[in-house]
């Protein structure tokens, strides 16, 4: 049987990627310990917006409910740590990752009943329950105090590693880089299987046309049900990864704002490219770091930024670099 | 007894500011199929107008029913401010993205929303701002052994007023008869010689319109904070899913289940009072999409 060639070889992957993955793995020998950890910041809403995009750039979902399951990760993980005394960061992602699957499979089941603006409010609506939830039962969850999750009670690699004593704060920062970063790739390398696989082809075909879809024989609300649960597990992954970073995790990565913010990520890097939520997740990091730490009116600034993204750059950086390399190509 | 009047009033009182905010998001949805997300910013923007105007003209020590009847009159230009400034996001923002995919004008409101927030901050700082003198001079009534603000039930007129006018407009009048056109073929209509684009400017303007008079209604009551218009978008949401989305007679039973809910809900299930008013609307958007209302 022939085989049809889709997407770009193996090699010319290899190629764009080994350099990338090279530099990533030098750089906090380069840059300083604040960078190092903006860094990781920006790996950890990468995995969040490299699941959100599976929903919205392959399978033409648009999902507003996206920090239920970014939150379900960082409260599971805080949970896990304070209530059943476990230090181990393997076994916390495992927990977050469970816990994830169940609520992202319930309301993906309801969820993807429906689509466009229906399936935006839906998913919205239940993300609200979960935060509502986090809000008001404080004797369990902190209320708006949240649940701190010192890095004294994380280890990594089964033990092999804890943070106690003096300079535990750089040798954290530093071993937990490396971490996310290979945790990272690890995820890169799972979502370009499941994006290039025949699955991701149907979730495609089902983005641009379902009536067709259908014809051919995709189960289409069973296959954006699977993409939906994948979706929420990347981005529980994400907040699981995120909480011993921050130190802390509160209601208001459950409120639908910040599921706003996933999307506006995935936007600002591009939602019809792969690498685009990536390239998006890090520059909006650094963007929303650098407005908080410059203007009390940050908010306007990102505002501002996305308003004309969405006016004069609808692709977003990565789809406008290729663009533009396309008619450098040509020329 | 006296108790549940209050109540019942409260829940009434409530119903009315969320019936403002809801009907002007549902109508913008009716007919532009839009869904604003920065609906809640501005009727928050609307309170804070209203309570600046009313402070900065008469002061905070204003007494005397000529003085009461000066700062009620000058209350609804909140309302008009907002009208105003949806009339200039509409053409600049949101028309040239009609072509395109909804998600991208989703994104401008999401990025409006930011604006605004941030706007609010700049222009009238960080402290809550109240119109509380109105509410004051206009004293209390004596419900059995209770009090209830005298205040509270102008907005309850207000809210049943607004009903009842914009009932009227869009059923008994010209320009309703055009509204409604356009919401439901937009080329057809456009076609037939309307102008669409002048239609959408107005519907706009008014939906924006309600959501400025919900936040100058409330604001002798409540005062104006940061962070206000971020819940109550949030609330009118689930108002319109359960009403139906574009629908009028929706966002007014919508709005009192909600506020019903709401206050049985302090009463009795203050924990899962929100989470069950979300677990509403997703049950209503489940079984009946269109919401109680909604026609498809």
């Amino acid at each position: 049987m022939p085989t049809v060639r889709t997407g770009p070889t193996l090699a010319r992957v290899l190629a764009v990627a080994a350099p990338a993955v090279l530099a990533f793995a030098l750089l906090p020998r380069v840059v300083d310990l604040y960078q190092t950890e903006l860094l990781i910041y920006g790996f950890t809403f990468a995995i969040a917006a490299l699941g959100f995009n599976l929903l919205l750039g392959y399978t033409g979902l648009l999902s507003f409910g996206h920090s239920a399951y970014f939150g379900t990760g960082a409260y599971t993980v805080a949970f896990i740590v304070r209530d059943l005394h476990v230090h181990s960061m393997e076994l916390c992602i495992l927990g977050a990752l469970a816990s994830t699957l169940i609520i992202a499979a319930l309301f993906g089941y309801v969820c993807v009943r429906h689509t466009r603006i229906f399936f935006g409010i839906l998913t919205l609506a239940l993300s609200q329950v979960i935060w509502s939830l986090a809000f008001k039962f404080f004797w369990v969850t902190g209320g708006t105090d949240g649940i701190r999750v010192p890095r004294t009670g994380i280890t990594l690699l089964a033990g092999l590693m804890d943070f106690k004593g003096s300079g535990s704060y750089q040798r954290f920062v530093y071993s937990y880089y490396y971490y996310v970063l290979v945790l990272f790739l690890v995820a890169v390398a799972i979502m370009w299987v499941i994006v290039h696989s025949p699955f991701g082809k149907a979730l495609q075909a089902i983005r641009d046309n379902e009536v067709r879809a259908a014809f051919v024989g995709v189960p289409v609300r069973r296959y954006r049900w699977i993409a939906f649960v994948i979706s929420g597990l990347f981005t529980g992954l994400a907040g699981a990864l995120w909480v011993p970073l921050n130190g802390l995790t509160t209601p208001d990565i459950l409120y639908w704002p910040f599921s706003g913010e996933i999307v506006f990520m995935t936007v600002l890097g591009g939602f019809r490219t792969f690498t685009g939520p990536i390239v998006g997740a890090i520059a909006f990091n650094y963007l929303k770091v650098y407005a908080v730490a410059s203007s009390q009116y940050w908010q306007l600034v990102l505002g501002v930024v996305l308003v004309v993204l969405v006016m004069v750059l609808p692709s977003g950086i990565v789809g406008t670099l290729k663009r533009l390399a396309g008619k450098l190509g040509r020329s | 007894m006296d108790i549940l009047v209050i109540q019942i009033l409260n829940s009434i009182f409530y119903a009315a500011v969320l019936f403002l905010i809801s009907a002007g998001l549902s109508l913008i949805y009716g007919v532009m199929r839009i869904v604003n997300l920065a609906h809640g910013t501005l009727y928050a923007l609307g309170a804070y107008v209203s309570a600046w105007a009313v402070g900065s003209v008469f002061g905070a020590s204003a007494t005397g029913s000529w003085m009461l009847a000066g700062q009620l009159l000058l209350l609804p230009i909140g309302a008009i401010a907002i009208a105003a400034v949806g009339a200039v996001i509409e053409p600049t923002l949101l028309r040239p993205l009609y072509r395109r995919p909804e998600e991208y004008v989703l994104l401008i409101t999401f990025g409006l929303l930011m604006i605004l927030e941030d706007v609010m901050k700049l222009l009238f700082g960080g402290t809550p701002l109240s119109a509380g003198s109105i509410m004051d001079s206009m004293g209390s009534l004596r419900i059995g052994s209770l009090f209830y603000p005298t205040y509270n039930l102008v907005v309850i007129l207000v809210g049943v007023l607004a009903a009842v006018g914009l009932w009227w407009f869009i059923y008994r009048t010209r320009f309703g008869v055009i509204l409604r056109a356009t919401s439901q073929d937009r080329r057809m209509a456009s076609a037939l010689g309307l102008n669409v684009g002048r239609v959408y400017v107005q519907a706009f303007a008014i939906g924006c319109f309600m959501a400025g008079l919900g936040g100058a209604v409330v604001v002798p009551a409540q005062a104006a904070v940061l962070g206000m218009g971020v819940d109550a978008l949030i609330l009118s949401f689930v108002v319109i899913v359960i009403g139906g989305l574009g629908s009028l007679e929706g966002a007014l039973v919508g709005a009192l289940i909600v506020s019903v809910v709401r206050t049985a809900g302090i009463q009795f299930f203050a924990e899962i009072e929100l989470a069950v008013l979300y677990l509403i609307a997703a049950t209503v958007l489940l079984i009946r999409p269109t919401g109680l209302f909604g026609r498809a």
